[in-house]
C-alpha cells in the first residue's frame, strides 16, 4: 500500500489539508459511539476512497481490520461484566472467571470493532492518498530529526522488500535447502542496518543534515485545496457539535439507550454529504 | 578555483588493520574529466568519499593530511556543506533516491539549501530537461528501472549545478546501454556546463576516451597520473588487469599509440591501411546472423536441460516469453544476451523451478543450480565456513577464507562463495548450472578468474548458461549466445558469429575491426592485425 499520484480532487490537495482531512474522518469515529453515526463515518470514508480511486487499496486494509473487529467484538462481552440483559449465562470459564453474556456488551463490542474497522480505513485512505514527500517537508520545519527518521523508514521499506524477495529466492536456490528461519532474520536485520547506512549517506550528500528552513509561501490555494478544507472544518464541527450538544447520545450500560431519531439520521446524512462534495469538481485534478 | 585539492592524505577506516589511502596528492581543475581506475580494494570509493566529506564525518577513522572542495576543507566542513559545491553519486540507485517522485527528489538538494518555491522549480525543470528526464518528473520513484532511478540520482546530485561531480561506479548496477548512457550525460554535463567529473569506473573501455586525465591507485596510493595513452602505456607494464581489450589489442599487434577508444583505434588502424576507410553497408548483413532453429528429437532426448514451448504471461500484464524453445547440451557453455526486459533473468528463473511457466514445460537431467543477480541474497552465516561444506569452498578457492564475514569478502570472492553455496558437494554436482549477471560490478581478473572456473565446470559435464550484458565476458566463456528480444530467441549460434557481426551485441575487438575474421578477443584480432601489418610491411 503505497502512495501513487492519481487523477483525484483528493490527490490533487496539498497534503497538509488532505491529512487533516483524512484525520477528521478518523476523529469523528473516535467521538462518536452511535452506531448509526459510526456508520455514517464509514460510508464517508469508503465513498472518499471510491472518490480518489484508492478503494481497492482501502477495502484491503479493511479485510484485515475485520479480522481485528471481531476480535474485539467477541472479547468486549466475555470480558465486561456491565449490562442488565443476561443473553446467555456461561459460568465459570477460565481465565475469564464467572461470565454472563449481555446485550449491552455485545452492543458495545459491535461498535468498537466497527469504530476499530472505520479509524483503520480512514488511515489507509491517509496511506494512499496523502503525498508522504510533502508531509515530510512540513514535518522538517517541526523537526528535524522525526523528518529524517521518517524519511529512513519510508525508503527502507521498498528497499527491503525487494531486499527480502531476493533473499527468499536466493535461499530457495540454495544445495542445502536454505539457512535456518534464525540465520534468515538476522542476515534481514543486518542488510537493513547496511540500507540504513547508505540510505543515510545520501542523505548527507543531498546536504539533508544542514538544510535550511526554505521562505514561506508557495503555490496559492487550489479548489480543492479550499473544498477540502471546508470539507474538515463542517466534519469537526458536525461531530464535536454532535457530541457537545448530546446530539447522537448513546448509552450502552447498565442499559442500551441509543438515540436512533430523525436527527440522528440527519446528521449521519450530512456527515457523508459534507465529506464527499469536494469529490464533486474534478476540474483540474489530473497530476 | 581548483574544484578538488588532496595534499597528502592518508586515511584509516576505524578498527581497520592498515590505511585505505596512502599519502595521496591530487588535483582536479574545473571542467576536467577525471576517471579513477584500479583494482577492487585499491581505494577508489574511500578516495571519492574523502571528496565528498563522507570521510571522516561519516565513517569516522584517522586521517591525515587535507582536502579541499571547492575551497571548503573537509576537516572543518561536512558532507552537508561539500553538497554545495560538490554533487556525489554511488553505486546502487536502489539507496540513492529518497522521496517518492522524481520531481520531489530533484527539488529535496535544492530545498535543502534553502532556495524558494520558483527557485526550486525552475533548478528541477533545468536538470531535467539537461539529463534527458522531463518524461519521468512525475513518475514514482518506486516505479523507475534501474538506469532511471540512477539518471535521477545523477540529476539530483547535480541539480544545485555543483563545480564537482564524484561517481563511484555509477555504472555498475546498470545495463550497457543505460550505462553508455549516463556516462555521455557526464560528457555533456562536462562540455556544456563546464562541471569538473572524477568517475570511478571497472570498465575503462566505457569512458577512457572521454576522459582528459586517468588517476590509478594501487593500495590505496596514486600509481599513475596522467592522459589516457600515458596510463595506457603504464598499465601496460605495471597492472594489464586495468588494460582495455582495444589498448591489448594494439599492444599484442605491436601497433603504437594504444587507443583510448573505438574511434581512436580505428583512425589508427585506417592510417596503416589495415582498414577499409569505407566499407558499404551490405543490406543482406543481418540475414548471415544464426537464427534459432528446432532442435532435433535426439538432441532434446539428450539434453541437459529443455525448455520447451514455454510461455510466461503476467495476468493482467505483458508476456515476458513468448514460446521459447531451447535445447543446452551437457557440458555446453552459453551465453544469454539482451537488453533490459528481454526476459535473459525470467528464463533462468524457469530453468531453475522458480517460476511455473504459463505454458510448455521445463526439464532438466538432474539438479539445476542458480545463481542469481545479488550473491548477498544466498548468504546468511556469521562464517564463510558456515555457508557451504568445506569441500565445496576448497573447490571455489575459498579454503583460506573460512572465519571471514560473507560482508568482509571483495565482489568476486562473494560471487565464488555464493557459487559454492548453490553447487553444493561433489556428490550434489548440478546437470545445469545458471548465472545471472555474475559480472556486475567486478574486475576484469575477477572475470577472468571467473570465465576460467565455468570452463571447468563445463568440461566437467555440467552445462553452463549465463545472462550477461557483458560482451567482452560472454567472448571470454560462451562457445554458444543466445540473443533474446521480446521474449523469444532472435539469433542462436556460434560466439565468434553472433557477437562479431553486431553493433551493440559485439566486443571492443569486433567493433574496433567490424567484426573481421569474427575475431572477438584481443588475442584473435591482434593475430588478423598481426597477419595484415607483414602484408603491408612486404614490399
Amino acid at each position: 500500500m503505497i502512495f501513487r499520484r492519481l487523477a483525484s480532487p483528493l490527490h490533487a490537495t496539498r497534503a497538509s489539508v488532505a491529512s487533516l482531512y483524512c484525520l477528521a474522518l478518523g476523529a469523528a469515529a473516535l467521538i462518536t459511539e452511535n452506531p448509526v453515526v459510526l456508520l455514517a463515518v464509514g460510508l464517508a470514508v469508503l465513498g472518499a476512497a471510491w472518490g480518489a480511486r484508492v478503494s481497492d487499496d482501502v477495502l484491503r486494509a479493511a479485510r484485515w481490520a475485520a479480522l481485528l473487529a471481531v476480535v474485539v467484538a467477541l472479547i468486549n462481552p466475555l470480558i465486561v461484566r456491565e449490562g442488565l440483559t443476561v443473553l446467555v449465562r456461561l459460568g465459570e470459564v477460565p481465565p475469564f472467571g464467572q461470565v454472563d453474556i449481555t446485550l449491552e456488551a455485545l452492543v458495545y463490542g459491535a461498535v468498537l470493532g466497527l469504530r476499530v474497522l472505520v479509524i483503520v480505513s480512514a488511515a489507509a485512505l491517509f496511506a494512499v492518498a496523502v503525498d508522504p514527500d510533502a508531509l515530510l517537508r512540513l514535518f522538517r520545519r517541526v523537526s528535524f530529526r522525526s523528518a529524517l527518521t521518517a524519511v529512513l523508514a519510508t525508503r527502507l521499506v521498498p528497499v527491503l522488500i525487494a531486499d527480502g524477495r531476493r533473499l527468499a529466492e536466493g535461499q530457495r536456490c540454495r544445495a542445502d535447502g536454505g539457512g535456518s528461519r534464525v540465520a534468515v532474520v538476522r542476515a534481514v536485520a543486518t542488510g537493513a542496518l547496511d540500507r540504513a547506512v547508505d540510505v543515510a549517506a545520501t542523505l548527507e550528500v543531498r546536504g539533508f543534515a544542514v538544510a535550511r528552513t526554505p521562505p514561506r509561501g508557495g503555490p496559492s490555494w487550489s479548489r480543492h485545496d479550499v473544498a477540502f478544507a471546508l470539507s474538515t472544518g463542517a466534519i469537526v464541527v458536525l461531530s464535536v457539535g454532535a457530541a457537545v450538544t448530546g446530539v447522537a447520545s448513546a448509552a450502552f450500560y447498565p442499559e442500551l439507550d441509543l438515540d436512533g431519531g430523525a436527527n440522528v439520521w440527519l446528521l449521519g446524512a450530512a456527515i457523508v454529504a459534507v465529506a464527499l462534495l469536494p469529490f464533486a469538481d474534478r476540474r483540474g485534478i489530473a497530476p | 578555483m581548483t574544484a578538488l585539492r588532496i595534499e597528502h592524505f592518508t586515511y584509516t577506516y576505524a578498527g581497520a588493520d592498515g590505511p585505505a589511502l596512502r599519502d595521496v596528492s591530487l588535483t582536479v581543475e574545473p571542467g576536467e574529466f577525471v576517471v579513477l581506475a584500479g583494482l577492487s580494494a585499491s581505494g577508489k570509493s574511500t578516495l571519492l568519499r574523502a571528496a565528498s566529506g563522507l570521510v571522516p564525518h561519516f565513517h569516522g577513522g584517522d586521517v591525515a593530511g587535507r582536502v579541499v572542495v571547492g575551497g571548503l576543507d573537509t576537516r572543518e566542513h561536512g558532507p552537508g556543506d561539500i553538497a554545495a559545491v560538490a554533487g556525489t553519486l554511488f553505486q546502487d540507485p536502489e539507496t540513492q533516491v529518497v522521496l517518492g517522485t522524481v520531481r520531489n527528489e530533484l527539488a529535496f538538494p535544492l530545498e535543502n539549501r534553502g532556495l524558494g518555491a520558483s527557485a526550486v522549480a525552475r533548478g528541477v525543470e533545468e536538470v531535467a530537461l539537461a539529463l534527458g528526464i522531463e518524461t519521468l518528473l512525475d513518475r514514482p520513484t518506486g516505479e523507475l528501472s534501474g538506469g532511471e532511478l540512477q539518471r535521477v540520482a545523477l540529476g539530483a546530485s547535480v541539480a544545485g549545478r555543483p563545480a564537482l561531480v564524484l561517481l563511484d561506479e555509477p555504472t555498475s548496477q546498470l545495463d550497457p546501454v543505460a550505462g553508455d548512457e549516463l556516462v555521455w550525460l557526464l560528457r555533456r554535463l562536462n562540455e556544456e556546463w563546464g562541471t569538473a567529473v572524477v568517475l570511478c569506473e571497472h570498465r575503462l573501455e566505457r569512458c577512457l576516451g572521454h576522459a582528459d586525465r586517468v588517476v590509478a591507485l594501487d593500495h590505496g596510493a596514486v600509481a599513475c597520473d596522467g592522459d589516457p595513452r600515458a596510463f595506457l602505456d603504464w598499465a601496460g607494464e605495471h597492472a594489464p588487469a586495468l588494460q582495455t581489450p582495444g589498448a591489448r589489442l594494439f599492444a599484442r599487434a605491436g601497433l603504437r599509440p594504444l587507443p583510448a577508444g573505438v574511434k581512436e583505434a580505428r583512425a589508427t588502424l585506417r592510417s596503416h591501411g589495415l582498414l577499409a576507410a569505407h566499407r558499404p553497408q551490405d543490406p543482406t548483413a543481418a540475414d548471415t546472423a544464426p537464427a534459432p532453429r528446432r532442435a532435433r528429437r535426439a538432441e532434446r532426448g539428450e539434453a541437459a536441460l529443455l525448455v520447451d514451448r514455454v510461455w510466461h504471461e503476467f495476468r493482467g500484464g505483458r508476456t515476458v516469453l513468448r514460446d521459447v524453445s531451447l535445447v543446452f547440451a551437457a557440458g555446453e557453455r552459453v551465453a544469454l544476451m539482451g537488453r533490459n526486459g528481454a526476459g535473459k533473468s525470467t528464463l533462468l528463473k524457469h530453468a531453475g523451478g522458480l517460476l511455473e511457466p504459463s505454458r510448455g514445460t521445463v526439464r532438466a537431467q538432474g539438479r539445476v543450480a542458480l545463481l542469481l543477480q545479488d550473491p548477498g541474497a544466498y548468504l546468511v552465516h556469521e562464517t564463510v565456513a558456515e555457508e557451504a561444506s568445506s569441500a565445496a569452498l576448497e573447490a571455489e578457492g575459498l579454503g583460506h577464507l573460512l572465519t571471514r564475514h560473507p560482508r568482509d569478502l571483495s565482489g568476486g570472492e562473494r560471487q565464488r562463495l555464493a557459487l559454492a553455496v548453490v553447487l553444493g558437494d561433489r556428490e550434489q554436482r548440478p546437470a545445469v548450472v545458471c548465472l545471472d549477471e555474475p559480472t556486475r560490478g567486478m574486475d576484469r581478473g575477477d572475470k577472468g578468474d571467473l570465465a576460467l572456473r565455468l570452463r571447468e565446470l563445463a568440461a566437467a559435464g555440467t552445462a553452463v548458461i549465463v545472462a550477461t550484458h557483458d560482451a567482452e565476458f560472454a567472448a571470454a566463456f560462451a562457445e554458444r549466445v543466445v540473443l533474446l528480444a521480446d521474449g523469444r530467441p532472435i539469433a542462436d549460434g556460434p560466439s565468434s558469429e553472433v557477437l562479431a557481426g553486431g553493433w551493440y551485441f559485439a566486443t571492443e575487438t569486433a567493433r574496433i575491426l567490424g567484426g573481421e575474421g569474427g575475431a572477438l578477443l584481443p588475442e584473435e584480432g591482434a593475430e588478423i592485425l598481426r597477419r595484415g601489418l607483414t602484408v603491408e610491411m612486404a614490399p
